[in-house]
């Protein structure tokens, strides 16, 4: 690897890029591939997507070679919108797993630092929050307003966004009437369908601790490719 | 709140491997390929080495960083690239922390 390209790598990463730095262990060459930012398949380039996906450098033959592909992902991030109890849980725990954590709200009596110390708080409109904070595809975002003043503006930017999971708190009743709200917006059936809602795990959670473990859990399994429903 | 402890050294072995570049030093970056039981260090795992000793990063907890040091440092004399295996004894594995060895494979490269 030359200067070049380690400066390249290195402004990518600035950049929060996701960057995958492929090394042909037979020549020693090296090449940065961007695998998310092409619809090109090619054996290296799925590889490499499934490298980032998982978090999982690893090394690979492709076409007789050996290439050892090491990951670059930016940090994983979740926009809590509404800074309500389940915040409080959720916040924390989603920090302990490896995510920089932003909760979201307007009304500065509920996202006050006595009530989420040591939390990134943002009292800007969740839209106008996130379209600054712009969400990638390392990024997930949660509603919990019950709000749709709130929440709304949130789930509109989440949808324009390539966020790797969205989910709103809600009863049934409440989702589909954000349904038809979001349809009457223009949004299509299939992108209404990347909102979980009802939010979460269906693990007979009834504390705020017990719905933030399982929104993580659903989280989670969307971040590495498995459906849960 | 960011836990991201390991993006965090990547991002400083890179960070230091161009610092060095700028200074006019030669540099050589290590990295584990591939491991066997429990390696103290995960695949990805990077070491920047300088021309006069100077790490940061690493790829092994400690245990075998000396090793990769001597190999970097012959390999920037002549630039080029070399594949290393190590063996992590139980005694060495102890003394980082875990209680059974492993084995790891390091990619070492002078930077041109």
């Amino acid at each position: 690897m030359d200067n070049k390209q380690l400066q390249e790598l290195q402004n990518a990463r600035k950049e929060k890029k996701q960057v995958v730095l492929a090394t042909n262990l037979s020549s020693g060459v090296s090449e940065l591939l961007y695998p998310f930012e092409t619809d090109e398949i090619t054996p290296l380039l799925e590889e490499a997507r499934l490298a980032l996906r998982f978090d999982k450098p690893h090394e690979t033959e492709v076409v007789n070679e050996k290439i050892f592909l090491n990951i670059f992902n930016p940090p994983l991030r979740l926009f809590i919108v509404g800074a309500v109890h389940i915040a409080q849980k959720l916040a924390p725990m989603a920090a302990a797993t490896g995510y920089e954590v932003v909760v979201i709200d307007p009304r500065r009596s509920f996202g006050s630092e006595m009530r989420f110390p040591n939390v990134a708080l943002d009292d800007r409109w969740p839209d106008e929050a996130l379209e600054d904070l712009s969400p990638d595809r390392r990024s997930a975002l949660v509603t919990l307003t019950h709000d749709a003043k709130l929440d709304d503006p949130a789930l509109e930017s989440a949808l324009n966004s390539d966020v790797f999971y969205i989910g709103a708190l809600g009863s049934n009743r409440t989702n589909d009437k954000r349904h038809q709200r979001l349809i009457s917006k223009g949004f299509s059936e299939a992108a209404i369908k990347r909102i979980n809602g009802p939010i979460g795990l269906d693990i007979g959670a009834q504390s705020p601790a017990e719905i933030a473990v399982s929104i993580m859990g659903e989280l989670t399994a969307c971040l590495r490719g498995k459906m849960t429903k | 709140m960011n836990t991201s402890l390991d993006l965090a050294a990547k991002d400083d072995v890179i960070e230091s491997a161009l610092h060095w570049q700028k200074e006019g030093k030669k540099v050589a970056l290590a990295t584990v390929i591939q491991t066997w039981g429990s390696a103290p260090r995960p695949t990805g795992s990077q070491l920047a080495i300088d021309e006069t000793g100077n790490m940061v990063g690493s790829v092994s907890g400690g245990c075998v960083e000396g090793a990769v040091i001597q190999e970097a440092i012959q390999l920037m004399d002549n630039g080029g690239y070399k594949t290393l295996e190590f063996g992590v004894t139980n005694d060495e594995a102890w003394e980082v922390g875990l209680a059974c060895g492993g084995k790891i494979r390091i990619f070492i490269e002078a930077l041109s």
